[in-house]
């Protein structure tokens, strides 16, 4: 990266604007992040930014007002002064104390209060406990509370694995064996079928949701690990045999023409040289299809549906929402729960992911 | 016998040859019968299984990744025994065929069925011609998701773009280009419906004499000003509220291909500009921006059609409710919760309609760079 000498673009300011915009983008993660382990009281009655070091007014004294004292006019107490309206929303004395009523006009008492620095802020584990092994049941007689005991998101995380591998790698083999079919083997309507493969990528996967459910629901497939990886395999096969075909077709010549020389089989050469040679490529792919599936919510919705053993974590996570939206102590362990996996997939690979980003649009 | 006749010595090694042969072609058939018999088996012991989830789990993951590789193996095995002239003529089959079916089954055949589909009325009973689609176009819940359809890519796209090019632009400038990459790249990585989660907590509204507890809220009582419903109130902005989550997930990706555009840029141009007494600016707009308008091009088509199919934050968000229906959500609540599989059909129709003129230019400028 070449840098001028006058350096005409300040630095600082470069600097102090990433920096800025970084903030932004971090600040909505880390709020759920310092929420989740924050006690579900304490979400529910202050925000997440509360942690911070700030000053809080802590109550010192308590008194009864004196009952003959004009409650309609001005009242002085502690040094503040001011109607009952104005107390009720505290009136700081100059001094820098704060008076303020509780409660109502007649028998309502006053507090006198003082700023101090907040402590260290509650922090707990129990959010993760709940999500991760049930909800422990308190609410007697609530039988949906009862039912759903248990089923809970270490389960959900399970299922999510069991739909999500075979999800990313049956797609990956069928897109490699076709993408070398039609970089290297030599059949009629070769290329003709290769543009309508790639061309399906405009069909969007909502027009294949009702035709193969129904399908589905004749071959009682519907509610099965399988049924989402075919379906997956199939709306991911024109992406990957596109890109796939980009790198293997690229492959030099000479070592493919050797191989067949030595009397290598089709297979062999795909299994012992493409397969390997090709890992980059089949990296990038994996990583995309890995967070796409595993982030993926409709297909899941329309084809597992209510099935309940089998919901993966971002259905029980819109689940949570819907039904348990003022459990927000849930939804915030629930979600880093469900991000925990492709945060960590990601930044252990961002850079194939990055590559095949790059490769598939750039070039 | 054999000393007196090198001749039937011959024939009878290649008689065993082919026996062999044969035997091993019946060998590998029956192997597969057997496998495909064992697939088979496992995919109703998945199903009715009462084991413990992990167990079932480890066995779904290899019985479906495993399968499908042996499936290939046994494949390929039986098309080696076939005369080379039928082997020449297979293997191609095998190669390329599965991945066929999968996308012709997949989604040739249902853009065909939910073609035919939208012809028909609600239950699918009676023909009804275009009438699903002059719903469509003519009903106001349609205008209004059209609509919003238009402000998820008019703000949606532009402004990714924009803040995209922006961090990729001072990224490039700066020490921290690795670690600022990575906060902005980070939201890809979360599911839309996570990312919901997320926002709910920034938008997130108390009465106005309870604390706030969502920091939008906050921030404005901070400043003296009335709580609001961001993503229920103030239609149509509050598709924005909307909106602006996924521009907080996608700017990651148009960042990624901006950068490595920018870095392609040939640095002996920039230095030129700059002895010719260029500011940064002007650079950034002169010579910058139209050497990676193809990219601009690309990742716009890209996110437009992300946008045109945006599903998961709405419904999570509001479910479309608040006048923040898609098109995607539309075709859900009209074909899932309406009922109404005529009208839903159609509306995905519209979906595919709309989303094949981007597709197109997309993949041909894929194209024209790919010949270059």
């Amino acid at each position: 990266m070449a840098k001028s000498k006058g350096n005409p673009f300040p630095r600082v300011f470069v600097n102090t604007t990433l920096v800025i915009i970084c903030l932004l983008w971090l600040i909505p993660t880390l709020g759920l992040f310092v929420s989740s382990f924050r006690p579900r009281d304490d979400i529910m009655s202050s925000g997440w930014w509360t942690v911070l070091p700030h000053r809080v007014w802590v109550t010192t004294e308590q008194f009864k007002p004196d009952p003959s004292i004009d409650r309609n006019g001005v009242m002085t107490f502690e040094g503040a002064s001011g109607t009952f309206e104005e107390l009720r929303q505290g009136v700081e004395s100059p001094d820098g104390k704060r008076v303020i009523w509780v409660g109502n006009k007649r028998a309502g008492t006053i507090q006198v209060q003082e700023q101090e620095w907040s402590g260290m802020p509650a922090t707990t584990l129990q959010n993760y406990h709940d999500v991760l092994a049930g909800k422990d049941v308190t609410i007697a007689g609530n039988a949906e509370e009862a039912a759903r005991k248990g089923e809970d998101m270490s389960d959900a995380f399970i299922n999510s694995m069991a739909v999500t591998f075979p999800a990313v790698v049956i797609p990956i083999l069928m897109a490699a064996f076709a993408a070398y079919g039609f970089a290297w083997m030599r059949f009629p309507g070769r290329k003709l079928v290769f543009a309508l493969m790639v061309a399906l990528l405009v069909v969007p996967l909502q027009i294949a949701l009702v035709p193969v459910l129904s399908d589905y629901v004749h071959l009682k497939l519907n509610g099965t690990y399988m049924s989402v990886w075919l379906a997956h395999t199939g709306f991911g096969l024109p992406l990957a045999v596109f890109l796939l075909y980009n790198y293997i077709s690229t492959l030099p010549r000479e070592i493919m023409e050797a191989a067949i020389v030595d009397g290598a089989s089709h297979f062999k050469i795909f299994w012992r040289l493409v397969l390997p040679l090709s890992t980059p490529a089949l990296a990038s792919f994996a990583i995309f299809q890995f967070l796409w599936v595993w982030n993926d919510y409709l297909v899941a919705l329309i084809f597992i549906g209510n099935v309940p053993g089998v919901q993966v974590l971002t259905m029980r996570l819109a689940d949570m929402v819907g039904s348990r939206g003022s459990d927000w102590h849930l939804l915030t362990a629930g979600g880093f729960v469900s991000m925990l996996l492709p945060l960590i997939v990601f930044f252990s690979l961002q850079r194939y992911f990055v590559r095949g980003l790059t490769a598939g649009s750039v070039k | 016998m054999t000393l007196l006749n090198p001749d039937a010595d011959e024939h009878s090694a290649e008689l065993a040859r082919a026996r062999r042969r044969r035997n091993r072609a019946i060998f590998t058939l029956l192997s597969g019968i057997v496998a495909a018999l064992v697939l088979f088996e496992g995919f109703f012991m998945l199903r009715d299984s009462q084991a413990p989830k992990l167990v079932t789990a480890l066995f779904a993951m290899i019985w479906g990744g495993g399968g499908m590789a042996i499936l290939y193996l046994i494949a390929n095995q039986l098309v080696e025994f076939t005369p080379s002239q039928w082997q020449r003529r297979l293997t191609p089959v095998v190669f390329v065929l599965p991945a066929i079916a999968f996308v012709v089954y997949f989604l040739a055949l249902p853009a065909v069925r939910t073609f035919i589909a939208s012809l028909f009325d609600r239950d699918g009973s009676n023909f009804v011609g275009l009438a699903n689609y002059i719903t469509v176009f003519t009903e106001p819940f349609m205008l209004v998701t059209f609509r919003n359809n238009v402000l998820w890519i008019v703000f949606g796209a532009s402004f990714t773009i924009i803040f995209g090019l922006l961090v990729a632009a001072l990224a490039d400038r700066s020490k921290f280009e690795n670690l600022a990459k990575a906060i902005i790249f980070m939201p890809m990585a979360i599911s839309l419906v996570g990312a919901g989660v997320i926002w709910k907590f920034i938008y997130a509204v108390r009465d106005p004499s309870d604390v706030q507890i969502g920091l939008l809220n906050a921030i404005v009582v901070a400043f003296g000003g009335e709580p609001q419903a961001w993503v229920a109130m103030l239609q149509p902005w509050n598709n924005l509220f909307l909106i602006v989550i996924v521009v907080w997930m996608q700017t990651g990706y148009a960042m990624v291909l901006f950068s490595a555009a920018i870095k392609a840029v040939p640095t002996d141009i920039i230095e030129a500009a700059r002895v010719d007494g260029a500011g940064e600016l002007k650079i950034f707009f002169s010579i910058i921006i139209p050497s990676i308008m193809g990219t601009i091009v690309t990742v716009s088509a890209t996110v437009i059609i992300f946008t045109l199919k945006i599903f998961d934050v709405v419904l999570v968000m509001t479910g479309g409710q608040f006048g923040t229906d898609v098109i995607a959500t539309q075709f859900y609540n009209q074909y899932f919760v309406n009922r109404n599989a005529g009208l839903g059909s159609a509306i995905a129709i519209v979906l595919l309609l709309t989303v094949i003129p981007v597709m197109v230019y997309n993949l041909r400028q894929f194209n024209k760079r790919e010949t270059l």
